[in-house]
């Protein structure tokens, strides 16, 4: 199948799965007990004010109605108001939306680098101390949640050992660079604002790393145990008698195909990240849509919740098709037809 | 890391001993079943084994709280002067309750979703089903169950219902694969040449044949229930206090940091301890199960 039409199929489906989920997760929002209206306005509003609302809300009509009403001004970009910041929900997704993905990104980056790196070490030193080490490392990595690493991470280094900042994304008296992308990281280096750079690095390092570690060691355990069984492939053997040397053949010819797996796992563990990432930015205090969706969800704003999920849904559609891309693109054997489907 | 064939047989129970040669291969797996082991007794027996039982509710003792790590407080005690220790073993219930209530719901339900779709495949019921199936895998389960926790009164019940909606499409989606690949094998061929019901073929032929992936999941899957219920009283949607969990007792006692560590980083342990046994002991049981790997 050619890429282009895989992308297509891909994105028909995609749109039906989501259009599924904004239909699980209005009905979830709308039957739950409890009027949204007299939620919205509180308990001392007066009834009428209550009831005026209910009907600009649609709450009067009939379940598939309200639906109606409310998908059509999500596709137009109207996901309502939010009950706690009173704004509309699209401005605070606009403006939140753009630090989680950040530091995702940064985390996603932090956790494929080093899983490559730790297995391939693990795959080189195969048996060694080193190869223990990272394993007894994975299995500690995989048992201990990101917000135990975040919870810890806030006990040593914001009080006893202050190296890295834990609070926020800039610290106050940095001027924060023009919007441009969002990426504070990215914007400052475009205005060429250097300190502002540097600070909003720093502020991504804990968060990140505490969402990274259990996908990191997770990935590096495949990796290793990947190019272990590719070692001793008759095409490696091959390669070495045409005389190429030993570190191409590592490099190339191995780690390549070896990466296959780790990067069809790599789509779940970046599933995981995020969602963590719900209570890491809680914790971190990260100005984040995740923690806007939990502080969405506490107060129970039920427009607020229902476009977050929304937007995770976009989210990880996408994430999954590059997974699927890239898996492509380093197997010339798999079709993208065979991908993962959804 | 490949994918387990089924194996032909489920042999768990009449093979003991060569079961438990190869699970015991692995003495990792081995520490994990201790401390499952000892988690278990310990949450069954919390009434009698804690040095002071009343502390795992509203209790108040203020002449006492706030105190350090001792031999008299284990693992010191909150705000309140109640004993973390105690509280720990206690949070064991209901971490252990919620694997068993929301396994129990979700496995039957997603299994049963899975072999009607698999060995319908190609039909509308196959459609319905893992369509249904894709849009809860759309958003991972820790997301969208938070969102239903909240939008729901947060309470340990809730919590559950919560976590098991979130859980049974995996199972489906385990079963439609397993199931759509053996309803071609030849004695389910000749099960349906024979004149065997659909019933018969589903439950008997089929699910038989299914068993072993479904066990190396579950297994697998117990100690990721636990951490789904830790996050979800961590930001408080999951028991409430007075009742201790174990995410409830590390959001409060951060608040206490970085004074009154203990109050926090002793349940983050108990955490710890509870995944780490229960993921060392699904992974000797996957390869206790899995006759694929060499």
């Amino acid at each position: 199948m050619k890429l282009g039409s895989f992308l297509l199929r891909r994105f028909l489906l995609s749109i039906f799965v989501i259009i599924g989920l904004s239909i699980v997760i209005f009905v979830i929002a709308r039957v739950v007990p409890g009027d949204p209206a007299r939620m919205a306005l509180g308990p001392r509003a007066p009834e009428e004010v209550v009831q005026t609302l209910r009907k600009e809300m649609y709450l009067d009509k009939p379940l598939p109605e309200q639906y109606f009403y409310w998908i059509k001004g999500v596709v137009r970009g109207d996901f309502g108001h939010s009950l706690v910041s009173k704004r509309l929900v699209l401005d605070d997704i606009k403006e939140y939306f753009p630090a989680t993905m950040e530091l995702a990104i940064f985390a996603g980056i932090l956790m494929v680098f080093f899983a490559i790196l730790l297995g391939v070490l693990a795959a080189q030193y195969k048996d060694t101390w080193v190869d223990n080490l990272i394993r007894i490392a994975s299995y500690f990595g995989v048992a201990i949640p990101a917000f135990v690493v975040a919870i810890v991470f806030m006990l040593v280094f914001g009080y006893y050992w202050p190296i890295l900042p834990v609070l926020g994304r800039l610290s106050p008296g940095i001027t924060s660079p023009r919007t441009i992308t969002g990426l504070l990281t990215l914007d400052s280096l475009i205005e060429g604002n250097f300190p502002a750079f540097w600070d909003a690095l720093k502020h991504m390092i804990l968060p990140a790393v505490a969402l990274s570690l259990g996908g990191l060691f997770q990935e590096a355990r495949i990796t290793r145990s990947s190019m272990v069984d590719n070692m001793h492939k008759d095409f490696l053997a091959a390669e070495r008698g045409y005389g190429i040397p030993e570190k191409t053949v590592m490099s190339k010819y191995l780690l390549k195909p070896s990466l296959i797996s780790t990067v069809s796992i790599m789509g779940l563990d970046f599933a995981s990240l995020l969602s963590n990432a719900f209570l890491v930015e809680l914790i971190f205090n990260w100005p984040g849509i995740s923690r806007y969706g939990i502080n969405a969800m506490l107060h129970k704003d039920l427009d607020a919740i229902s476009a977050v999920i929304v937007v995770f849904g976009v989210v990880f559609m996408v994430t999954n098709i590059i997974v699927d891309v890239i898996v492509a693109l380093l197997d010339p054997r798999i079709r993208l037809s065979t991908a993962r489907d959804v | 890391m490949g994918v387990s064939l089924p194996t032909p047989k489920f042999m768990f129970w009449k093979n003991l001993g060569r079961s438990w040669y190869k699970f015991s291969r692995n003495r990792l797996s081995v520490v994990g079943l201790v401390i499952v082991l000892v988690v278990i007794v310990s949450a069954i027996f919390a009434p009698w084994i804690t040095p002071y039982p009343e502390h795992a509710g509203p209790f108040v003792d203020f002449a006492n709280a706030e105190l350090r790590p001792s031999l008299r407080y284990l693992c010191g005690t909150d705000n309140m002067g109640r004993d973390i220790f105690s509280r720990i073993i206690f949070a064991f219930q209901d971490a252990l309750l919620m694997a068993i209530v929301v396994l129990g719901l979700a496995v039957p339900l997603g299994v049963l979703l899975g072999l009607l779709a698999g060995y319908f495949q190609g039909r509308w019921a196959d459609t319905i089903i893992m369509r249904i199936t894709d849009i809860f895998l759309a958003v991972p389960p820790l997301i969208l169950a938070l969102a239903v926790a909240a939008m729901l009164k947060p309470n340990l019940m809730n919590s559950m219902i919560a976590i098991t909606v979130m859980w049974w499409p995996w199972y489906t989606r385990l079963l439609y694969g397993t199931a759509s690949s053996i309803k071609n094998e030849y004695f389910v061929i000749a099960a349906e040449l024979t004149g065997a019901n659909k019933f018969h073929i589903i439950f008997r032929e089929i699910l038989p044949n299914c068993l072993s992936p479904i066990f190396t999941k579950v297994a697998l899957d117990v100690g990721w229930v636990i951490l789904l219920e830790a996050s979800l009283s961590f930001v408080g949607l999951g028991q409430q206090p007075p009742t201790p969990a174990l995410g409830q007792m590390v959001s409060d006692g951060a608040r206490y940091m970085p004074t009154y560590w203990w109050m926090t980083i002793f349940p983050a342990l108990a955490i710890v301890f509870i995944l780490l046994g229960f993921n060392l002991m699904g992974d000797g049981i996957r390869d206790m199960l899995e006759t694929s790997r060499g």
